[in-house]
């Protein structure tokens, strides 16, 4: 890549400001940067240096040329940025990133309120917390999600959200193990092990990184695993219901899953960020199937319960019972990185999330879990009614729609193009999302069905 | 000889472990993070002695409650995102862009540093690691001896680093760079091996050195020669009480070679809060040319995902006039708890450093080794401090004081060292 192309790579940044915008008038302010030339950037009197410009002998991470571009959802913002600028009074509805919309129980913001009043006060400040969370949050989460499954307060570790997470247990895995993810699967998942150095190189020809083990999740295997056909991984990032696909695992999978991870003595990484999607019947934690305390990790968040994606909150539990091959519990070198490389989620944060575990804050985070299930109930029903085949949107908040032989990025384009609705495309989630559309069912109830009305003028 | 390790499986008394190997680096820590091992000892003395009333000069932890402006702007917004108008789903991941503007304009403005070269994070220890990370286990790292655990705690962690040397106490392939009254607390850079990266952080944590522009300027220089970058920490440029620079960007050619990191915690308070920010400039280039801002820029989207959107509001309003009031006057509260401190230390007959333009005051106690004088302390005062072995092979034979505490805190602790070493 020529210096000058690497100069007009924009930097990425979906649109923000903490004064108010709509969803249909959202100003943009981050587009493709133009090329920029750094003798004007120089604040010392010396002469311009037109043609070399300084470089440092520090060699680039490998690691990070490996990666395809930028992460795949500034990607999509901006595309809807330029979207806004070709069509300045378009009425863009995103159902692309999986973004929360609606506003934050009372219950939960008047904790926050309250927590950060206290702040100013001798009796009601804090400096550092511990860096594992507040101990009255560890115990809630440990009683609200894990009762009854053996894992404890002090086995929950607070976090400022899973996606963080993922890359604080890359680092305690380093580059010598082997992963395997769902295909498709959330980004994260692969660009982290990129960057940590455990894969080799991108493969163009069949869109998969060198040393990843791909479990494909399709319709015909019911978007479980065939795991007789998957070789052993150390890890296996499994995520469960599913983005992008919208699939929850039945409890005879993922018992399955756990006994394939005894016998080849991995690890799973368990992601269950969307776990209060799932209906009652189905399995809302890894640890409820017996042996998983001895082969799994379980991640989630706050995000899509409560709505704290900007406010930042999540928690990653790590059972005792899990050992790496010499006996070293992994827990004690995950609490390593966390006291090391993190310093705490915000306190303020961390109020919020013990006012979600109050009785009032549990019934409020199920009820904006139902509007969400509502919407995505709408997008289901629209798309069926196209005639398309439609998975997922059940347990989920992500409707995964089928557009055979086409590219998901044209299929993106084309409803971007035509209706000003964003969604994101399967690709981006690994080769065997080619094909299909991420339709996400966060928005207000007048955009989802604004949208719902277009899609259908469009493939009626 | 049944190995720990075996040990460990047996006494958890279960037959699975994993087939998973364990990180190497991982296994190269030294013991645990030096401030885990601080609270450890601070939960065993009182355990000890429930009754005693212990004050901590241990970790740097901000003591005094936030400015009312920062808390009711955290507040405020907190509330709001209950509301339609108000509620704000994830942000860029680079941080709200009002908050990026006043960073530049507060703190760079005669250094020309724009908005789009500032990443508002969750905090200084948390961008060290991702830093490491960005850069990867193939480069070589030199921190000043003694200095902040995390640089080198991260480089271990990454595996930039060779083996610990048991004797030396030094993690072998980092370059440790002397900082002592002898050289006044600047390397020599003449007796320096070359590194890639190079870790400087002034004011200094744990001497209290604050970097005069001459040092600053051999610093850029020496890591311009030698193609370096340097990672400058300047979590306590607020503390700065002279002409000292408070910003890398002050030197002459530093936007080639430098990146700055720096935090709210220490000047408003936001310990807990979690807010701070990391500066790559537009000219800072790999050796291929590629632009380090390019890859920071794809960490933070790719392994992190903003700072919370309510400790950004109060960030903002940390850097309003009022705002930047009030942190000042928190900050000179802290300083003259330094001033009581080396004061006493003085007073007492010790070689005391640091202290004028950072809430640390190193004390030197010569022929002891500091974890011994750290004990000493704790039991016949109950006074928590850190020992300066912690920082590195450097620090043996000091005692980092922080001057984080209440007035009355500090105080009392004054009295008690004065009769402990009178």
């Amino acid at each position: 890549m020529s210096l000058t192309q690497h100069l007009s790579t924009p930097i990425s940044s979906s649109s923000s400001a903490f004064v108010a915008h709509s969803n249909f008038n959202s100003r943009t302010k981050n587009v493709s940067l133009p090329a920029k030339r750094f003798s004007i950037c120089k604040c010392i009197a010396a002469p311009q240096e037109a043609q070399t410009a300084y470089k440092t002998t520090v060699s680039r991470n490998a690691n990070m040329a490996k990666l395809q571009a930028g992460y795949l959802f500034p990607e999509i913002s901006r595309r809807r940025a330029a979207h806004l600028l070709k069509y300045p009074d378009a009425q863009v509805i995103s159902l692309g990133i999986g973004d929360t919309t609606e506003p934050i129980p009372e219950v939960i913001t008047s904790a926050m309120e309250k927590r950060s009043r206290a702040l100013s006060t001798l009796e009601g400040y804090s400096g550092y917390g511990a860096e594992q969370g507040e101990k009255a949050l560890r115990a809630a989460i440990a009683s609200t999600f894990y009762r009854n499954l053996g894992i404890e307060e002090d086995d929950i570790f607070v976090s400022d959200g899973a996606k963080c997470d993922l890359s604080r247990l890359q680092v305690v895995f380093g580059a010598d193990v082997t992963i395997a993810v769902q295909d498709p699967s959330y980004p994260v998942y692969v660009d982290s092990g990129v960057i940590m150095g455990q894969t080799g190189q991108f493969q163009k020809d069949d869109q998969k990184f060198v040393g990843i083990e791909y479990m494909k999740c399709t319709p015909e295997n019911g978007f479980f695993p065939d795991l007789s056909s998957v070789s052993r991984t150390d890890i296996i990032f499994f995520c469960s219901p599913n983005n992008p696909t919208g699939a929850a695992a039945t409890r005879e999978q993922l018992t399955q899953l756990v006994n394939f991870a005894k016998d080849n003595g991995s690890i799973i990484v368990y992601d269950s960020a969307y776990a209060m999607y799932a209906s009652k019947d189905l399995p809302h934690s890894i640890f409820e199937i017996p042996g998983a305390k001895e082969v799994a990790i379980e991640t989630s968040s706050f995000s899509k319960y409560a709505g704290f994606t900007g406010v930042r909150l999540g928690w990653t539990a790590v059972p005792k019972q899990l050992l790496f091959s010499d006996g070293f519990p992994v827990a004690k070198d995950f609490n390593r990185i966390v006291c090391t490389c993190f310093n705490g989620a915000s306190n303020i944060a961390q109020a919020g999330g013990l006012a979600c575990l109050s009785p009032e804050g549990l019934k409020a985070m199920h009820e904006v879990i139902d509007f969400y299930k509502e919407n995505t109930n709408i997008i289901v029903e629209t798309f069926n009614s196209l005639g398309f085949n439609v998975y997922g949107g059940k347990n989920a908040p992500y409707v995964w729609v089928h557009f055979p032989g086409r590219s998901s990025w044209d299929v993106f384009s084309e409803i971007l193009e035509k209706t000003h609705v964003v969604t994101t495309p399967g690709s981006g989630f690994g080769p065997a999302g080619e094909g299909f559309i991420r339709v996400s069912a966060f928005g207000h109830r007048s955009n989802v069905l604004e949208a719902c009305k277009r899609f259908k003028q469009l493939y009626k | 000889m049944i190995s720990s390790r075996v040990k460990s499986r047996r006494n958890l008394g279960i037959g699975h472990c994993t087939k998973v190997p364990r990180n190497v680096n991982m296994e190269k820590l030294q013991n645990h993070y030096l401030f885990s091992e601080i609270s450890r000892r601070e939960a065993q003395h009182i355990e000890k002695y429930p009754n005693a009333k212990v004050i901590s000069l241990g970790i740097g932890d901000t003591t005094q409650p936030l400015p009312e402006i920062i808390a009711s702007s955290m507040a405020k917004y907190a509330q709001a995102l209950s509301t339609p108008e108000g509620y704000r789903g994830y942000g860029p991941e680079q941080g709200n862009k009002d908050l990026r503007k006043a960073i530049a304009e507060v703190f760079y403005q005669d250094v020309l540093v724009k908005d789009t070269e500032v990443f508002v994070t969750d905090g200084s220890q948390c961008d060290i690691s991702r830093l490491q990370l960005l850069l990867g286990s193939n480069v070589t790292v030199a921190v000043q001896d003694p200095s902040f655990p995390a640089y080198v705690d991260s480089s271990v962690i990454i595996g930039q680093a060779g083996d610990f040397k048991g004797g030396a106490r030094k993690c072998g392939n980092i370059e440790y760079m002397k900082c002592s009254p002898q050289n006044n607390f600047f390397p020599d850079l003449e007796y320096a091996s070359r590194a890639d990266i190079i870790f400087f952080c002034s004011p200094n944590n744990p001497t209290g050195h604050a970097a005069t522009w001459k040092q600053l300027k051999k610093l850029v220089d020496f890591a311009r020669d030698n193609g370096s970058i340097i990672i400058f920490d300047s979590a306590y440029a607020s503390y700065v009480m002279d002409d000292s620079p408070r910003s890398i960007f002050e030197i002459p050619g530093a936007r080639e070679v430098a990146i700055e990191v720096s935090s709210f915690s220490k000047f408003a308070g936001f310990t807990g809060v979690r807010l701070g920010w990391t500066v790559v400039p537009d000219e800072l280039l790999f050796s291929n040319g590629f632009p380090v801002i390019n890859d920071f820029d794809r960490i933070i989207c790719t392994c992190f995902n903003g700072a919370s959107n309510i400790a950004q509001a109060g960030g903002l309003a940390c850097l309003s006039s009022e705002g930047m009031k009030a942190a000042e006057s928190l900050v000179h509260y802290y300083m003259d708890n330094a001033k009581i401190l080396v004061e006493t230390f003085t007073s007492l007959g010790l070689e005391v450093y640091g202290g004028a333009n950072a809430p640390y005051v190193w004390v030197r106690f010569p022929g002891k080794k500091s974890w011994d004088v750290f004990s000493e302390i704790l039991e016949k005062t109950d006074i928590i401090t850190v020992p300066g072995s912690g920082f590195g092979p450097g620090g043996e034979g000091y005692i980092r004081f922080s001057a984080y505490g209440n007035r009355k805190c500090i105080l009392e602790a004054s009295k008690r060292m004065k009769s402990l070493f009178a």
